[in-house]
């Protein structure tokens, strides 16, 4: 860009600048800029025409008042007018008020469109340059539709000048970034991609930056630069460092363009051909032998150049991972960086580790490292890199090494900084459980972390541990020793004493043999720390009372004392206070048996992905945990108590998905006698049915789940039906739409069509929670021989049903011949891990298929005698259960599918019904009377039809109605 | 209460800092100067919240006085404070300039002092204060002024001390009035109030006890009832009496006694104070009405014409009078025809200031102007802001009269008829506009 001459200054504008500059006060500011504004409008009034160098100076002092923050409603034109000028300064004052100021005006924007158009074609590069700047700066929708297809022309025309092919690269590329969808290579593709064969190294880094972005989007269209980019490569790796003169950067030949080639090259597989990828190999080897040498300079350019380099191209190396030889070499070289006085050197070179220690080749290369990378996780200086330091631990962490790492962890967080301490504990949780060889060592360990950083174990952290050791037998006696001995210290952290509660009332009894811990010294150990306790840790205490009384009969009277003090059964929380009364009465009413079967040892707990892993993917985001599916195996054959191969699949599956709701419902199920769920009106039923035997099972159904089958038993077989089904079938019978079902999670809703013997009938399935359901399918089955009687076809779901979202079936019914049973629906799915079981019976009634009869009064009677065997009536004498309203009957009477005839009884009060019931094998007439007796509220129903079954199915399904 | 006080200069560079509470840091300086002087856009709340810290700021020409507090103070109080802070501040070395406080820090550190103690504000009188700050040195004090000093720090009567002595005794009262005014372009009054003050400056001997009377509406009604008819106690008091909206008083005045009575009595300070503030809303007499006249001449051009009005006795003379007709944004030129006074355009201030040295009641004068104006892209009607004016009045629109200033002094032998009175009314405009 030419520097602006001397002659060129504006003088008139320095002054102004130098006013404002000067204004004492804001005030004084406002009335200068008012004043110029002034000056400058009664020279754009058009009395005289100006000359280019004032309106250039104006037009400056515009743009200037602009970026002071004033609004600039005039002068757009004088700006435009400046394009079409022949001298560059002014052309560029021109284009930067048109860059910084441009606004959607159609009429401004045709002429400044125009004036691009001229300077594009012109010949003077400096012209062209200025205009494709503009473009760029703009960016807008309106620049994109306009010059997306002139801009590529210009890129690779052979006659343009280098420097605007530069401009003309960036130019597309910031297009392409604002609208991707105007910016159609096509045709030009392959030429663009030549373009990394340019003499000009500046038109190869531009046109690579815009390749790059192209590839990213689609690869395959670009897929010919990979071999280009590896030729261009190598001969920028293999020169010396004086052949690219403009563009090597301290000793270090054309760093820029080095790294955005390894980085085109990341956008891609390895390269098939063999000669490409020997050569790439070549380059890469070479790169890291540079790496090696000796710098030739000190100068912290030349190294930062070489590094970037270097980084660069170990990221493409972990991005292949397929050169074990390539990988370990790049392991060693960023080991020595782990020694290097640089501190940001040490985070990269720990960053890139932690990547290449997912890979296989270079796992047992990064393991080498293991006592650099604890020694930086103490010593250094910055916490960044300590993090780092520590996401390596874990990263590198396998059977061999775990104690290990999981030691130095827990010795690192006595000191950790505050900031990380969270994440370090819930990474040596995950560690200890995964890599535990012995559970001991296990339970010692999350002892150990409790006790150290207590405040930042969350609930995962332990309700894990209680999982763990109540699944697994032969660490229970151990864990309740430890537990005991733990507890022992003066001041224990909250979380230790919830531990120590729970284990030690489910456990105690284990330990109670030796006189130093018998069951009194158990239970005053537990209550010196009730009263620190925050109150749903009392709670929690409270439910390990009296799970003594059950185990330790001799601590009764002890316990019950303690229960009936006024601090407990007058506590001032509602929880507590309710908890100490009730476990009182039923420590003193309840017989030794009942206690026992209420108290029951917890049964194991279901397999599920672990909550703590959850946590450590919610705080971190997706994608930062690279071994969640190892972890799925890892687990799977830890405990491998339960045939669970499955199992973890699915919950490694699931994995991708974090589900806050598989927390809640992990808690919910590992203090189920804890009820940190209080609900206000059912509690008394609620803690006995949670601690209940039926409900022991961890099935926890404090939601009110009424079908959710227990997850311990959650087989593939589908539940029995509701109990409440039938009566969900009969509020169908009179209506084809409405709601079928509906819980916390799943409302069911149906309409449906019947016409003569064939129905359809459409279900949604809404999902009212904002977890999505997985494995989401139904099916829907006639039982006995129902088989025969009803043809059923379903179209299958959507196995995924989003949160919030709702989903279709179309069920198509044809019926054969008459029938009394309905066809069951049932629908599993899994929610946040678990297994949710539903039956329900699906409302087909043979009412359905009716098809409505119109006669008169004598036809009537003449079929009615007609019909007058035995078995073809069926009567039923009821009370009404509802109102005896005339307009509710008759509704409900028309709801059943048949005519209602008027003026056929004599007597007005009764309804007579007639009706053809339509089935594949035969057509039923069916007659219907109902005399309702207002004074006794009872009716009298009775049917007539040809056939006796049907008249009783009728029945009986019209008698639940009134 | 206060916490601290920053007097700061026009570039946001600290004065004078004073804190009196630990609760405000030294960073409380920066946040100010960040927030309310630097800020980009113009802060015009006077009460700025930043970090849990208040901050209330007046401004003087160019220099910011602002109190901090941490606390849930009572804003009126801190700004009557700042107010009262200024007029001392006035009072001992006249105009209130960045010179002037550089010149005089250690005097107002001095009094700083003195009228805020720990953030709770202290008799903040000037007389009081001039008898133990000087700005002449310390003077040697025989003990009775010393006696006299601690008498009035502690005493019942703060703002005035004992034993003043005069030959003439004599007693200035001025009633100071602005008029605030907006009316539709039809003449409509949309809304208007008189904000008044009656500012004494007395030099009498002794303590006299004095007590101020003016046609208050509810005192003349009261002795209307007392003697005659409403109606005759109209006539007697000759004019028609006022209703007060609401007003304040010196502290010297009784608050008891005009409760019970509505009489105002007191013992003046010496020298001047201001011995009531009050604001009316009814009846009020406007000096000038202003009538515009404005005509859009395609999209170039703009003809303006005012007429004013003065609606007073054409004995009497307004003085100062200016008019300021606002001009939109894009005007590019503008000519200005007027038969009395100068007229001019200001770009600087994107408006037409007409001034008339002075003009007798009941008469009229008339201004045109013509706007050429730029033919801008942006689609933005002109707001039309309304034509403001600025005048001086020799009466009192709220109609106000001072009805007696009896002073009574029991101890020395002079009467009411031989202290030489002088009253003066003026009425100013406060923001007096007219829409266009």
């Amino acid at each position: 860009m030419p520097a602006v001459s001397k002659g060129d200054g504006m003088r008139g504008l320095a002054v102004f600048i130098s006013d404002i500059r000067n204004c004492k006060s804001k005030e004084a500011e406002i009335k200068r800029i008012n004043k110029e504004l002034a000056n400058i409008r009664s020279k754009f009034k058009g009395d005289k025409a100006l000359d280019g160098y004032s309106k250039k100076k104006y037009v400056c002092k515009l743009l200037f008042i602009f970026l002071l923050g004033h609004d600039i409603d005039f002068g757009h034109m004088e700006a435009v007018n400046l394009l079409s000028s022949n001298k560059y300064t002014e052309k560029q004052i021109g284009y930067l008020f048109i860059s910084v100021l441009v606004n959607s005006n159609s009429e401004l924007i045709r002429l400044i469109n125009n004036a691009i158009k001229n300077d594009l074609s012109s010949r003077n590069p400096t012209f062209m340059c200025l205009a494709l700047h503009c473009i760029a700066n703009v960016g807008s929708r309106e620049m994109a539709e306009a010059f997306a297809g002139e801009i590529p022309r210009i890129l690779v025309a052979g006659d343009t000048m280098d420097s605007v092919k530069q401009s003309a690269a960036l130019c597309l590329l910031r297009l392409y970034k604002a609208s991707p969808d105007l910016v159609l290579m096509g045709e030009w593709t392959s030429r663009v991609v030549h373009l990394l064969n340019d003499q000009h190294m500046g038109v190869v880094t531009a046109a690579i930056s815009l390749i790059t972005c192209l590839s990213s989007k689609n690869p395959d269209e670009f897929k010919t630069c990979v071999s280009l980019a590896v030729s261009r490569l190598s001969r920028i790796v293999s020169s010396a460092s004086t052949d690219l003169q403009d563009y090597t950067y301290y000793f270090v030949p054309a760093p820029w363009l080095s790294c955005k080639l390894l980085r085109l090259l990341q956008c891609y597989p390895p390269p098939e051909d063999g000669a490409v990828k020997g050569r790439l190999v070549e380059c890469l080897e070479t790169i890291l032998n540079k790496a090696q040498e000796p710098p030739k300079s000190k100068k912290v350019q030349h190294s930062n150049a070489k590094n970037a380099i270097l980084f660069e191209a170990i990221s493409l190396i972990i991005h292949y991972d397929s050169e074990p030889n390539l990988l370990v070499r790049a392991c060693n070289q960023l080991g020595q960086f782990l020694q290097h006085r640089e501190t940001n050197l040490r985070y990269l070179a720990l960053e890139s580790m932690c990547t290449l220690a997912s890979s296989e080749f270079s796992h047992e290369a990064v393991k080498t490292h293991i006592e650099t990378v604890i020694n930086a996780l103490k010593t250094e200086r910055d916490v960044s890199v300590r993090q780092r330091a520590a996401d390596l631990l874990y990263a590198m962490c396998d059977r061999s090494n775990a104690k290990q790492i999981v030691a130095e962890m827990l010795s690192y967080l006595e000191t950790a900084d505050y900031s990380i301490r969270e994440e370090m504990v819930l990474k040596v949780a995950i560690l200890a459980e995964k890599y535990a060889v012995d559970y001991s060592w296990y339970v010692d360990t999350i002892l150990n972390l409790i006790r150290i950083a207590g405040d930042y174990v969350s609930e995962e952290v332990w309700y894990r541990v209680i999982q763990i050791v109540i699944n697994r037998d032969d660490v229970q006696g151990y864990a309740a020793k430890t537990v005991f001995e733990a507890l022992q210290a003066p001041a224990c952290h909250e979380n230790m004493v919830k531990v120590g509660g729970y284990i030690l009332g489910e456990f105690g009894n284990l330990i109670a043999g030796d006189p130093r811990s018998s069951p009194l010294v158990q239970f005053n150990l537990l209550h010196s720390k009730f009263h620190l306790c925050s109150v749903p840790t009392r709670a929690l205490l409270l439910s390990a009372y009296i799970k003594f009384i059950n185990l330790f009969p001799e601590t009764k009277a002890t316990i019950q004392e303690v229960l009936r003090s006024d601090s407990q059964i007058r506590n001032s929380d509602v929880e507590l206070q309710q908890r100490a009364v009730e476990y009182l009465k039923l420590s003193s009413i309840a017989s030794t048996d009942v206690l026992a079967t209420v108290l029951e040892e917890m049964p194991p707990f279901p397999e599920r992905e672990s909550s703590i892993l959850a946590k450590l993917k919610k705080k971190k985001g997706p994608g930062a945990v690279t071994v969640e599916l190892e972890d799925g195996k890892e687990r799977g054959e830890l405990n491998g108590g339960g045939d669970r191969g499955g199992d973890a699949a699915i919950a490694a599956s699931n994995a991708s998905t974090p589900s806050p709701s598989a927390d809640l419902l992990g808690l919910r199920s590992t203090a189920p006698v804890s009820g940190t769920t209080p609900s206000a009106g059912s509690l008394l039923v609620d803690v006995f049915s949670e601690a209940g035997p039926s409900a022991t099972s961890a099935g926890v159904n404090d939601d009110g789940f009424l079908s959710s089958a227990p997850p311990t038993v959650a087989s593939e077989d589908p539940a029995p039906p509701l109990p409440e089904s039938d009566e969900l079938l009969n509020k169908f019978v009179c209506k084809n739409n409405g709601v079928l079902f509906e819980n916390q999670l799943l409302q069911i809703g149906i309409k449906s069509e019947y016409r003569q013997n064939l129905g359809r009938m459409y279900l949604f399935y809404g999902n009212k929670t904002s977890v999505q359901f997985v494995s989401f399918n139904t099916t829907v089955s006639c039982p006995g021989e129902l088989q025969s009687q009803l043809n059923v076809q379903t179209k299958t779901v959507e196995p995924l049903v989003e949160g919030g979202a709702q989903v279709q079936q179309v069920i198509n019914i044809e019926c054969l011949t008459d029938f009394i049973d309905a066809p069951l629906l049932n629908i599993k799915f899994r929610y946040g891990g678990a297994l949710q079981n539903i039956s329900l019976k699906l409302p087909v009634t043979i009412n359905k298929f009716f098809q409505p009869t119109e006669m008169a009064a004598a036809d009537f009677f003449q079929r009615w005698k007609q019909l007058s065997q035995p078995q073809q009536e069926a009567q039923k004498i009821f009370k009404a259960s509802h109102g005896m309203d005339t307009e509710v009957l008759k509704a409900k009477l028309l709801g059943l599918g048949t005519a209602l005839l008027e003026n056929v009884d004599p007597n007005p009060e009764n309804y007579v019904c007639a009706g053809v019931i339509q089935t594949k094998a035969q057509q039923v007439g069916c007659l219907l009377r109902l005399e309702p007796n207002a004074q006794a509220q009872m009716y009298r129903l009775t049917l007539r039809s040809s056939k006796d079954t049907v008249s009783q199915r009728v029945c009986d399904l019209l008698a639940e109605q009134f | 209460m206060i916490g601290g006080l920053f007097i700061y200069n026009h570039k946001g560079e600290v004065l004078i800092s004073r804190v009196y509470r630990d609760d405000i840091g030294r960073n409380a300086v920066d946040a100010f100067r960040v927030n309310v002087i630097h800020a980009r856009q113009q802060v015009r709340s006077p009460v700025t919240n930043i970090a849990r810290t208040s901050f209330f700021h007046v401004k003087r020409s160019n220099i910011w006085l602002a109190a901090v507090t941490k606390q849930n103070v009572n804003a009126a109080m801190v700004f009557e404070f700042l107010y009262k802070m200024c007029d001392v501040m006035t009072a001992y070395f006249g105009k209130i300039s960045e010179e002037n406080i550089k010149n005089n820090f250690v005097l107002i550190y001095e009094l700083l002092d003195e009228i805020l103690d720990f953030g709770y504000p202290q008799n903040s009188e000037t007389g009081a204060l001039k008898t133990f700050i000087t700005q002449t040195g310390i003077k040697s004090q025989s003990k009775e002024e010393q006696s006299q000093i601690t008498s009035q720090v502690t005493g019942q009567i703060g703002w005035r001390r004992e034993g003043i002595k005069y030959r003439r005794n004599e007693l200035f009262l001025d009633v100071l009035e602005s008029v605030n005014l907006l009316m539709s372009p039809q003449g409509q009054v949309l809304s208007a109030h008189v904000s008044g003050r009656v500012v004494m400056k007395s030099y009498l001997s002794g303590m006299p006890e004095c007590k101020f009377g003016m046609n208050d509406k509810i005192v003349i009604d009261k002795q209307g009832k007392g003697g005659a008819t409403e109606e005759a106690a109209g006539k007697r008091s000759g004019h028609q009496s006022i209703a007060i909206d609401d007003c304040t008083f010196h502290q010297c005045v009784r608050l008891s006694k005009f409760d019970a009575e509505r009489s105002i009595s007191f013992i003046p300070p010496d020298g001047e104070c201001e011995l009531m503030r009050y604001r009316t809303t009814k009846d009020i007499i406007l000096p000038f009405r202003v009538i515009p006249l404005v005509r859009e001449v395609g999209r170039t051009k703009l003809e303006v014409k005012v007429v004013i009005k003065s609606n007073f006795k054409p004995s009497l003379l307004a003085q100062k009078i200016e008019v300021r007709i606002p001009t939109p944004l894009n005007t590019s030129g503008v000519q200005v025809i007027c038969m009395k006074g100068k007229a001019k355009y200001k770009a600087s201030e994107n408006a037409i200031v007409w001034k008339i040295k002075r003009m007798a009641g009941m008469k009229e004068s008339q201004i045109s102007a013509e706007i050429e104006l730029l033919p801008t892209n942006d689609k933005k009607k002109w707001a039309r802001p309304p034509i403001s004016m600025n005048f001086e009045v020799p009466f009192a629109p709220s109609g106000l009269k001072v009805r007696y200033l009896k002073v009574f002094e029991p101890k020395l032998n002079y009467s009411d008829h031989d202290v030489i009175k002088w009253v003066r009314y003026i009425g100013r405009s406060g923001i007096y506009e007219t829409r266009c």
